[in-house]
């Protein structure tokens, strides 16, 4: 019997181990990684002073109310901002969708027009999600002053960019046919998007849609940290305040605020489903 | 040193009596094949001689010990000296086979050992060795899914090889596996049973391999033994008792219910 | 396709358009006053003033320099969430007993349920400001989230394997390494790797309350009125975006 042939793997993984180990170094000088910052003194005085205010959690009547008002707030931006959402992702996504192209029927070859404006959509779409809502918020709060109005129209940007794009997937990815066969027959482009591709898309624009307005409470939550109301501004005032208790109940109400959310949104989308 | 078994019962959570009352003792070095008809009951009794399944009744002695009454570091040491092959392989499919068939001795191992085995394997010749025994030394560093059923199911058998457990147990050790090739290997757990004087014991879907190889036979039927009788004492009357609910004695020719290709290969979800 | 539409489904658009109606009325947004001439006009000048953006190299270079803290960010509080979801997402499994699911289970929610930003907020207050701050931020939020998924893939992952080891008498760890880590690595990665790329989005905005990267950047040009240079940081953020989409659609493509 011939003596095994060497481990074939023990070169690569030696050379991945040491290029891990040599990436790692710069990765912890520039994130300035020192674990030993966390039990500095000064850093735990403050963390404890801290921690120690979280109990008991302000329950001030007058305190509440503000909270609740937070609460509200925050539902309301993120729901408004989801409806503002829409009124942008709607004609994008539908401006991205080619099953409803009627130059792509043919006889010849698809319209140049209709290519354009599909890839300027696309674009369109692209900018506005890929600059963060907290930016916008950061942007508006600005023109706008401090207040709700910074955060919905930053969601409604935010979210119209990422709600146009997977409109458009959902409508490019459901069975063509119906559609195309209403186009054919001279139907409009709004026609066979009732009849053609809707009922076959609902359910899952819909899903999709509830599942964003789960992420946008999560969004408007923060939004107070750049000034743009709801919660996060409560929060932020307290955590400058550094008053424990204050930010205990405000860190609760997150909690359930965000749980249920979650489930409202995991039960209308299994209900839907 | 062997084991036995006092009116081993042993009932499933859904209420099916899977174990009515096993009587046996085995010797240390024995070797004894286990036949029967499907759903009667050997993967079960295997499995408990495994000590990997606790009976609802009866007493279990293993190799010297109570695995039910001791403390779960004795139970697992004991477990450590104790082999079984499974008729599917339990084997991840994107694991090659060097690590497959080395993790045979993790019971044995200190973690330390079986961390760096991770990384480089600790001992390829020992694993090149047990596989060059099935004639499958050439595919030491091909990973499982690479593998036919067959050839997957000799990587299981080399991991048990590896491991040299004092009880070594096999549940249908080749069912994905050609007349020839489960002949050889029947052979081979034999000799190596006798080679290390080990206690054997292996389910066969096979009648004839069973008979031609083991001095021992015991034939299950319903969750009790039906009989217990040196090979040659085996009478087709018998046979023909034992598996009067499949019709015919199923041979190594023409093995009914095993799948053509092979067990399908664990994937991962 | 379906008959008509139900009495709960028409009741179900009232009660939402009911919904969208009393957000706007309760926010009270001035979207008039944006249309007024002279908010317009205001508008209009704070957009000019963004344009064109800082090119000077000492900016671009500090830009770069920022950005490159972002990527770091982002990839060590992935790779420190994974070992940490690793760990709670095997109690969270079930597989050390109905107290260690309970407790684990709570934990990775409540990682989970506080944003990042309140996590880097507070990381802030005990680790000082800086980009150290902001790992830790997207580190504990990412290992909830994380946790949550690793420990649905383990109980859908066949145990066969797992309990072929622990009969052979492997210790627990030893069996986890060999028997139930290659089944469930794909996925794992698969998840690490599109929370990666979230978290390089989330490590841009950390800096808004002093966690370190663009963000920070980009909060402190716009406090001193420096719109150009504002507006040069949300391009690199915007550029960041679009190739982390393209690479990891191209990613995706190349594997599936």
């Amino acid at each position: 019997m011939s003596t095994p042939v060497r481990d074939p793997a023990a070169l690569p993984r030696l050379g991945w181990t040491l290029l891990a180990l040599v990436l790692l170094w710069p990765l912890l000088r520039l994130t300035d990684f020192r674990p030993a910052a966390l039990f500095e003194a000064g850093n735990l005085q403050a963390m404890g002073h801290f921690l120690g205010g979280f109990l008991p959690p302000e329950t001030a009547p007058e305190f509440l109310a503000m909270l609740a008002r937070a609460t509200v707030e925050t539902l309301a931006m993120a729901t408004a901002g989801i409806a503002l959402s829409m009124l942008l992702a709607v004609p994008l996504g539908l401006l991205m969708t080619r099953s409803l192209s009627i130059s792509r029927l043919g006889p010849g070859r698809g319209g140049w027009v209709g290519q354009i404006l599909r890839g300027l959509a696309r674009g369109v779409l692209a900018v506005l999600r890929g600059v963060p809502e907290l930016v916008w918020a950061l942007l508006f709060v600005r023109v706008f002053g401090l207040g709700a109005a910074a955060g919905v129209l930053a969601l409604g940007i935010t979210y119209g960019g990422m709600l146009g794009k997977v409109y458009g997937e959902i409508l490019e990815s459901t069975d063509a046919r119906p559609a195309r066969i209403l186009l054919e027959a001279g139907s409009g482009r709004l026609a066979a998007l009732c009849y053609g591709l809707l009922p076959n898309a609902a359910q899952e624009l819909v899903s999709y849609t509830v599942y964003r307005w789960e992420c946008a409470v999560r969004a408007s939550v923060v939004m107070g940290f750049v000034g743009a109301g709801g919660l996060g501004q409560l929060m932020d005032q307290s955590m400058k305040m550094l008053n424990g208790g204050e930010a205990a109940s405000i860190l609760a109400t997150f909690l359930v605020l965000v749980l249920a959310a979650d489930g409202l949104s995991g039960f209308l989308r299994r209900r839907l489903a | 040193m062997g084991f036995s078994l006092e009116g081993v019962r042993l009932t499933h959570a859904n209420g099916f009596h899977a174990l009515r009352g096993v009587d046996l003792h085995v010797a240390a070095g024995e070797r004894v094949a286990l036949i029967g008809a499907s759903g009667a009951g050997k993967t079960t009794l295997l499995r408990v001689l495994a000590a990997s399944l606790r009976p609802t009744g009866g007493r279990v002695r293993l190799l010297g010990g109570e695995p039910w009454v001791d403390s779960p570091r004795v139970l697992r040491r004991l477990r450590s000296r104790i082999g079984l092959v499974h008729q599917s392989p339990p084997i991840p499919p994107r694991q090659r086979v060097v690590t497959a068939v080395l993790a045979g001795r993790l019971g044995q191992w200190p973690l330390w050992k079986a961390l760096a085995s991770l990384v480089l394997p600790v001992d390829p010749e020992g694993a090149a060795r047990e596989l060059a025994r099935l004639d499958m030394a050439e595919r030491l560093y091909a990973r499982c899914d690479r593998l036919s059923g067959g050839q997957l199911q000799r990587v299981a058998l080399a991991r048990v090889l590896y491991q040299q457990p004092e009880l070594l147990l096999a549940d249908e050790p080749v069912s994905a596996m050609d007349p020839a090739l489960s002949e050889l290997t029947v052979a081979l757990l034999n000799e190596e049973a006798v080679r290390r004087g080990v206690t054997l014991v292996a389910s066969l879907h096979a009648v004839d391999l069973a008979l031609r190889h083991f001095p021992r036979v015991v034939g299950v039927k319903e969750g009790a033994i039906a009989f217990d009788l040196p090979a040659a004492e085996v009478t087709e009357a018998l046979l023909r008792d034992l598996y009067a609910a499949e019709g015919a004695l199923p041979l190594a020719g023409e093995m009914p219910g095993t799948p053509a290709p092979g067990l399908p290969p664990l994937r991962c979800a | 396709m379906r008959a008509g539409i139900s009495l709960g489904a028409l009741l179900a658009v009232a009660l939402l358009l009911a919904a969208v109606g009393a957000s706007f009325a309760f926010l009270d947004m001035p979207l008039g006053a944006l249309f007024t001439g002279s908010a317009a006009n205001e508008a209009a000048d704070f957009v000019k003033r963004f344009f064109p953006p800082d090119t000077s190299v000492d900016f671009l270079a500090k830009v770069a320099w920022a950005a490159l803290e972002t990527l770091a960010i982002s990839l060590l509080s992935t790779l420190l969430a994974v070992l940490l979801a690793a760990g709670l997402a095997l109690p969270a499994a079930g597989r050390q007993g109905w107290l260690a699911g309970q407790v684990a289970r709570f934990s990775l929610n409540l990682l989970r349920s506080v944003p990042e930003l309140v996590w880097a907020t507070l990381m802030v207050l005990a680790a000082g400001l800086g980009p150290f701050a902001g790992t830790l931020a997207l580190a504990l939020h990412t290992t909830g989230v994380l946790g949550r998924l690793f420990a649905e893939a383990l109980e859908n992952t066949p145990a066969a394997p797992a309990e072929a080891l622990v009969s052979s008498g492997a210790p627990a760890l030893a069996t986890f390494l060999y028997g139930t880590l290659p089944l469930v690595a794909p996925q794992w990665l698969a998840y690490a790797l599109y929370r990666w790329e979230m978290n390089i989005r989330m490590a841009a905005i950390l800096g808004f309350v002093g966690a370190g990267g663009l963000g920070a950047q980009l909060y402190y040009s716009l406090s001193l009125f420096h719109e150009a240079e504002a507006s040069t940081v949300i391009l690199a953020m915007l550029m960041m975006a679009v190739v982390v989409d393209g690479v990891s659609a191209w990613l995706r493509r190349a594997s599936a």
